[in-house]
């Protein structure tokens, strides 16, 4: 493992490969060097806060469109007018399955994009589009949300509301790696990816409550706090060393379940966690 | 680079004590901990630190975000129960505007640490903010009504009355303000654990930039760990500063044979609970946290 991630890195000392070896040497304005990845924003149901998120990473954000990616549809940022073919759809927001458009949206994007990724919250559990009561002034009909999970299959989850911009980096970083990475880089992006994959099986709902189920209810919860920091309307306290939640506050985002280091650790990855941000980082200056 | 499969990966071990009296005054062991914290803040290696500090209830921990020594010297000595020290990992950056956040903790608040960092579910700004996470060797913990028991039932002590707690010898230590001593063998607090201890696979947090705790090391001495490029950085610094007096692990005893042994016995004992967990019903398992 360690090994797969020092030659990602172009071993001790040396500067990176990641970097240097895909290096585009053409300009922006140049055609897009072959081995960039296609990536696309479809943007349904959301507050656009996931896109914004995403742009938080900066400099990060220009360096992954500069040398990993091509930002190839996007509502807000790129124009083009129909889902295009694409490697990694970021998909924000559930789809509202009264508005047409939406619905065949999303089936498109399923159609022609080879992994989608549910992009925050909404996307993944329908979050706050959960309490959608419908009654908008031109399109009083529209009240249905649901997550795309229960339209299409979802290859990789994304939690958060909104998702950790670094979070996004990271799956970005380690989609080009799936994609384009060679053997070494192909399997460490693999196992970075997996529990995040693993959260697109395991359902389309989520709550305070699976810290409840799938944590306290089994014997696992160690009271560390972690859920209480990750969530977003405060609604979780620690109390006599367990997690409170106040359901009323909940707002389903499944950042609680997320961050939890009981709903999934993988060792191979997170033991590693020096090497591997250094590499994030050295793929992004 | 050592790669131990009980003691985790790390650049070097000593047995270590600080040199700062007022510190030691009230640290359960060495200091090192809190020395470490105290000299990352004055030395902006951090801008303020995660620790322990007192509850409503006697002897309840309540994590608070610490910006000057004073604050971080009410963290020392240990409370035998857990504190949510990660609940106010992201609110250290945000409420405080923390840039550099120093973290204490236990091994399952480590491996959170840096779960945050790598995966960082709804935990904007921390994976960059982390600058000092120390961690502290862990057998196992207790809730705070089970920390109660053992002291008030077992013991017979007041909890309000006790000065110092102490797990050592087989035994567990109460320690009251007018000199009582009280013990209760280990066997019948075993009971009382947090079962979410009992799949712990993590003895001395493999996980911290530097960890540190009692075992294997003499009494009042701390052994230590450094683990990361950050916490070599700031154990060479401190050292040169003259803030430790350190041995060789190898010098001392019992050393790193006593800590590999009981590492060994947390891991082996806990990756068997794992194991029966898989078969806990009738073809049904309790979900695992790793798979």
């Amino acid at each position: 493992m360690l090994n797969s991630i020092k030659k990602t890195v172009g071993g001790e000392g040396k500067p990176t490969q990641v970097a240097t070896e895909k290096k585009m040497e053409a300009t922006m304005e140049a055609k897009p060097v072959a081995n960039k990845i296609k990536l696309g924003h479809v943007h349904l149901s959301g507050c656009t806060g996931c896109l914004v998120s995403t742009a938080d990473n900066n400099l990060g954000f220009i360096k992954i469109l500069d040398n990993y990616a091509d930002l190839v549809y996007s509502l807000t940022l790129a124009d083009v007018r129909h889902v295009p073919e694409m490697d990694v759809a970021l998909v924000e927001g559930s789809v509202c399955i009264q508005d047409h458009e939406s619905v065949e949206e999303i089936r498109e994007t399923r159609e022609k994009a080879k992994i989608v990724v549910a992009l925050g919250s909404c996307a993944c559990y329908g979050n706050i589009t959960r309490f959608s009561r419908g009654g908008q002034h031109n399109q009083p009909q529209h009240e249905s949300f649901l997550p795309i999970g229960d339209l299409i299959d979802v290859d990789v989850y994304i939690p958060g509301c909104p998702p950790s911009p670094e979070l996004i980096r990271n799956v970005a970083v380690m989609a080009y790696l799936l994609l384009e990475g060679d053997e070494d880089q192909k399997a460490l992006a693999g196992k970075y990816l997996k529990p995040l994959m693993d959260l697109a099986k395991r359902g389309t709902s989520a709550c305070f409550c699976d810290l409840m189920d799938d944590v306290i209810n089994q014997g696992l919860c160690i009271g560390c706090g972690t859920c209480a920091a990750s969530c977003p309307v405060r609604a979780i306290t620690i109390e006599l060393g367990k997690p409170q939640g106040q359901s009323d506050l909940c707002i389903k985002c499944g950042s609680c379940y997320g961050a939890c280091p009981r709903s999934f650790f993988n060792f191979e990855v997170i033991d590693e966690f020096e090497a591997i941000s250094d590499m994030i980082a050295e793929a992004l200056k | 680079m050592i790669e131990d499969p009980y003691l985790g990966k790390y650049t070097a071990c000593v047995s270590a004590r600080s040199t700062d009296r007022e510190i030691l005054k009230k640290s359960q062991d060495g200091g090192i901990a809190t020395t470490l914290m105290v000299y990352a803040l004055e030395q902006g290696i951090i801008d303020g630190a995660i620790v322990t500090g007192k509850g409503d209830r006697p002897w309840e921990p309540k994590p608070f975000v610490a910006m000057s020594r004073e604050d971080i010297l009410k963290a020392r000595g240990t409370i035998y129960n857990i504190s949510p020290q990660i609940s106010w990992l992201k609110e250290a950056t945000r409420s405080y505007g923390l840039d550099r956040v120093g973290v204490t903790g236990v091994c399952c608040q480590m491996q959170a640490v840096r779960k945050a960092q790598l995966y960082p579910m709804n935990m904007r700004d921390v994976p960059e903010k982390i600058g000092l996470a120390i961690g502290l060797f862990c057998m196992e913990n207790f809730s705070y009504k089970s920390m109660q028991t053992i002291v008030e039932d077992h013991a017979a002590q007041s909890l309000g009355s006790v000065k110092k707690m102490e797990i050592t010898k087989g035994k567990f230590w109460v320690y009251t303000d007018r000199g009582n001593v009280a013990t209760v063998p280990l066997k019948d607090t075993h009971k009382y654990e947090q079962p979410g201890c009992h799949v712990c696979l993590d003895y001395v947090s493999n996980l911290g930039d530097i960890s540190t705790g009692s075992v294997g090391s003499p009494e009042g001495w701390s052994t230590v760990f450094i683990r990361t490029r950050k916490g070599n950085e700031v154990w060479s610094r401190a050292v040169d500063e003259g803030l430790f007096e350190t041995k060789p692990i190898e010098d001392v005893k019992p050393g790193l044979d006593l800590l590999r042994k009981l590492a060994k016995e947390k891991i082996d004992k806990n990756r068997k609970t794992l194991e029966e967990r898989r078969n806990f019903g009738v073809n049904k398992a309790l979900r695992d946290p790793y798979a």
